[in-house]
């Protein structure tokens, strides 16, 4: 009796162990990834601020699978093969795309194992030549900036900040210390240089990171220089 | 003895068949038909009740969080609602936990199947036209409050049913304009003001009054949309005008709003006033518009509550903590950023003076010496120190000052410390905090008292509170007439409405036509009515919001400039710390201090987005009816 009960414990052990691979489907594993480019020139945002969206047609309602770039201007998403659509959504990044500079507001990408899609895009305007450093509790940035966007789409500059944070991610949103320029206040743009004091930190560490927005006018994203860590 | 029972069995089974008969035909007893519940006025009336007290508010006393947004309340209730609202920087396009969205076609669907119903209603003719004009009422509502959040909606007014054919697309109505739906909420609110009866005593139901206010603010709304979207935000915009009305209509609307609000102004719908029935303390007469509820003639309409049936913990989340009828309280602290603005009564704007031209404190006799001279509504929207609630006085204080400027405090409400000189502990802050960090007191150095409820037992969880959601009131028709007559070019008329408004509040030298401006009448309206839910459709519709929440942080300079200016940043919520000096021997021994105080639970500066002035219609949503169009710059 005792036996029988046994074997048939290893019966539904040994259904319940099969059972695994009939119920489970594979996980997404095709690598779609790709950055935001002007010549080549990669675009810094802030953190999860622009977005995209992937639809894919033919699987009931359609809906978007909705993501941000990454402060590098970088995307990717695990997928299963296929085609997918990507759109920037409009008014979404301080760049130009799509309808406005007479381009596809959609772009159609066939995923097969690792693909690669980089996205060229018009920046409004770009943040060239930054140097930053740090002296004795002091950080000055030092850049230059340059219209990409002439016509009757370009915008005027709201302002242009300084941002040192604890971590990379220096924006708006994280950051212990700012310096602002008015866009009124910019007289050279081949030279703009701001300058702020990194206050106390608790606790302390020797190094800051930090990174220069502009914000333009009626565009809610800001563009970005790169991100630099800096030692005190 | 077997055989037997079998017989009985048998027996039984046979005559149990046969009592039978009737019974799948037997009418169920409780479920009521549609022609049944359609017989009988009291049925009517009380689906009707159930489709009242269904009414969406956006900002209502059930869900206090949502009354303190845009930092004119700190969150101290708990360290994860603070963090929520003022470590995040921006809002989603649906609102912090989902605050600025609702899609509720089943409350429509209920509404037109209630007017289709009530059509073959066996009851009497006038019984009948007025139940469907209420319920009229309340759809228009409904749709006014969508519009509110998302411009143009799809306007449905019948009940769809679906004929199971496989294709349900005739059933996807596309957006309407966002003209369009305005239009339809002040044509419906016109004519219902035609049929519904003018009766300035009832406030729960919909009347003549109710309408017109909701022409009113309707029009008035469409009007300002359609001035400053096209001026400020021309960038919002789609390409059906699911969202943005044209300029061109804005005077049409003006108008429309204008002659809404002269109506009632004029007594037409029954006779409403300003509430003015303690003319001896102002402030407590402003705070009693809000629980008073005994022939209230400011109230045109409201979502009532009755102790018993139907009460909200609104008095229980907001109440002053210490010695309150429940451990709990303090939830919303009003901020500086809001106790600044109400004028002084020489109808000027200052800062509350903690220091002199020379950046020396300034010593008060008595706590609430700072606040004096200023608009009566401070008193009667906020608590402030050294004022009381419930008859006992509120104890909020931050810590002892020493001759040196060192600051001797605690770390819990009441805490107790030894002083210099001294050999025994004694009280070092107030019963009612501030304690930085710390939740449920007041961190921002004021408790809220708008809507907060004086009767006895109010806070208690047992009991809660019967004080009802105003949803418009007669100030709010003196406002709209004023801020239409300003912008149709009527200075003297839009100061005389406002005047009415602000003599009840205390101010004794009236605003000449010249003193009119888009900045009052924005301030105007932000003091007025804080924290009753109209500010945030303030900050869209004269699209200002992203000039006052522009990310930029802020310091006490940027705090204590521009008071009173439409477009001041407001991105931080600040707070006002009271500390009394210790100094023995000197003159200034137990006066009083104030300092600004900004939490460092407060770690990111506001941030509006342009694509925030349209609530996001959900993806779900978006995919179930393709006819739909996404919201701009989202």
């Amino acid at each position: 009796m005792k036996n029988i009960a046994y074997i048939f414990l290893l019966i539904v052990f040994g259904f319940a162990l099969g059972a695994c691979e009939k119920d489970n489907y594979e996980p997404p594993n095709a690598l779609l990834s790709g950055k935001l480019l002007y010549q080549g020139e990669a675009i810094g945002l802030q953190y999860d601020r622009v977005s995209y969206e992937l639809y894919q047609d033919g699987f009931g309602k359609t809906g978007p699978i909705s993501s941000t770039f990454t402060t590098e201007g970088a995307f990717s998403q695990l997928l299963f093969n296929g085609t997918y659509k990507m759109v920037v959504p409009r008014g979404q990044g301080p760049f130009l795309w799509g309808e406005d500079i007479d381009q596809a507001d959609t772009l159609l990408i066939h995923v097969n194992a690792e693909t690669e899609q980089n996205i060229e895009v018009i920046p409004y305007w770009l943040i060239r030549n930054t140097t930053m450093a740090a002296t004795a509790n002091k950080v000055s940035a030092n850049f230059s900036l340059e219209q990409i966007v002439t016509n009757n789409l370009a915008r005027n500059i709201e302002h242009a900040t300084l941002y040192v944070s604890k971590t990379s991610f220096a924006s708006p949103e994280t950051n212990i210390a700012t310096a602002m320029l008015e866009g009124d206040n910019i007289t050279n743009l081949e030279n703009v240089a701001l300058q702020l004091e990194v206050p106390e930190m608790v606790p302390t560490q020797d190094y800051v990171f930090a990174r220069v927005g502009l914000k333009f006018i009626g565009v809610d994203d800001m563009i970005f220089s790169d991100i630099q860590k800096l030692t005190l | 003895m077997k055989k037997l029972s079998i017989l009985i069995s048998i027996f039984f089974t046979l005559i149990a068949c046969n009592s039978d008969d009737d019974f799948l035909e037997r009418p169920p007893t409780q479920v009521l038909t549609s022609e049944q519940a359609f017989s009988d006025p009291a049925q009517v009336l009380s689906i009707l009740a159930d489709l009242y007290s269904r009414q969406f508010t956006l900002y209502n006393l059930d869900n206090w969080q949502s009354m303190g947004d845009f930092n004119e309340a700190f969150y101290a209730q708990t360290q994860d609602l603070a963090n929520q609202f003022h470590s995040n920087s921006t809002w989603p396009f649906e609102g912090i936990n989902n605050f600025w969205s609702t899609w509720d076609y089943t409350y429509i669907r209920e509404l037109n199947l209630f007017l289709e119903r009530i059509k073959d209603a066996s009851i009497k003719e006038d019984l009948k036209e007025r139940f469907a004009a209420e319920a009229r009422f309340l759809r228009a509502a409904y749709y006014f409050e969508l519009v509110q959040l998302y411009g143009g909606v799809p306007i449905i007014l019948e009940s769809q049913t679906y004929d199971f054919n496989g294709d349900p697309s005739y059933l996807q109505v596309p957006r309407s304009s966002e003209a369009e739906t305005y239009d339809f909420v002040i044509e419906e609110a016109d004519e219902l003001a035609s049929i519904l009866a003018a009766d300035a005593d009832t406030k729960a139901r919909a009347t003549k009054g109710a309408a017109l206010a909701m022409k009113a603010r309707a029009a008035l709304y469409a009007a300002s949309l359609a001035k400053y979207n096209n001026a400020r935000t021309p960038s919002l915009s789609l390409s059906g005008n699911e969202v943005g009305i044209s300029s061109a209509k804005a005077e049409e609307y003006y108008n429309k709003a204008l002659s809404a609000a002269t109506e009632i102004i004029n007594g037409n719908a029954g006779s409403y006033a300003l509430y003015q029935k303690n003319p001896s303390n102002l402030s407590e007469n402003f705070a009693a518009i809000f629980y008073d509820k005994n022939a209230n003639p400011e109230v045109i309409w409201a979502l009532d509550y009755l102790i018993k049936y139907k009460t909200h913990y609104f008095t229980g989340a907001n109440q002053p903590r210490f010695g309150a009828e429940e451990e709990e309280g303090g939830a919303l602290n009003p901020t500086l950023n809001l106790v600044q603005e109400f004028e002084l009564l020489d109808n000027t704007f200052a800062p509350l003076a903690t220091v002199n031209g020379n950046g020396e404190p300034i010593y008060y006799e008595n706590q609430e010496d700072i606040f004096a001279n200023r608009d009566a509504r401070l008193g009667g929207t906020v608590i402030l120190p050294g004022s009381s609630f419930k008859s006992s006085p509120v104890d909020i204080w931050a810590g002892y000052q020493l001759s040196d400027g060192t600051i001797i405090t605690g770390t819990d409400r009441g805490d107790q410390r030894i002083l210099p000189g001294q050999s025994v502990e004694q009280q070092v802050v107030g019963f009612d905090g501030p304690v930085a960090g710390a939740v449920q007191n007041a961190q921002m150095g004021f408790y809220l008292r708008k809507y907060v409820d004086p009767a006895p037992g109010s806070g208690q969880r047992g009991i809660r509170s019967e004080v009802w959601n105003i949803r418009y009131r007669y100030a709010e028709i003196l406002l709209i007439a004023a801020e239409a007559a300003f912008e149709l070019g009527q200075p003297a008329k839009a100061a005389e409405y406002m005047n009415q408004v602000r003599a009840r509040a205390g101010f004794t030298i009236p605003l000449s036509a010249a003193d009119i401006s888009f900045d009052r009448i924005v301030h105007e309206r932000r003091v007025e009515f804080a924290f009753e839910g109209q500010y945030f459709m303030d900050l869209k519709r004269f699209r200002i919001a992203h000039e006052i929440f522009d990310g930029v942080t802020m310091d006490v300079n940027d705090l204590k400039s521009g008071i009173g200016k439409a477009n001041k940043r407001s991105t931080m919520p600040w707070g006002l710390w009271p500390y009394k000096i210790y100094n023995p021997g000197s003159e200034n021994h137990n006066k009083w201090i104030y300092k600004e105080f900004l939490s460092n639970q407060v770690t990111a500066a506001d941030n509006w987005q342009l694509g925030n002035y349209y609530s996001k219609i959900s993806d779900e949503t978006l995919s179930s009816n393709p006819k739909l169009v996404k919201q701009p710059l989202q």
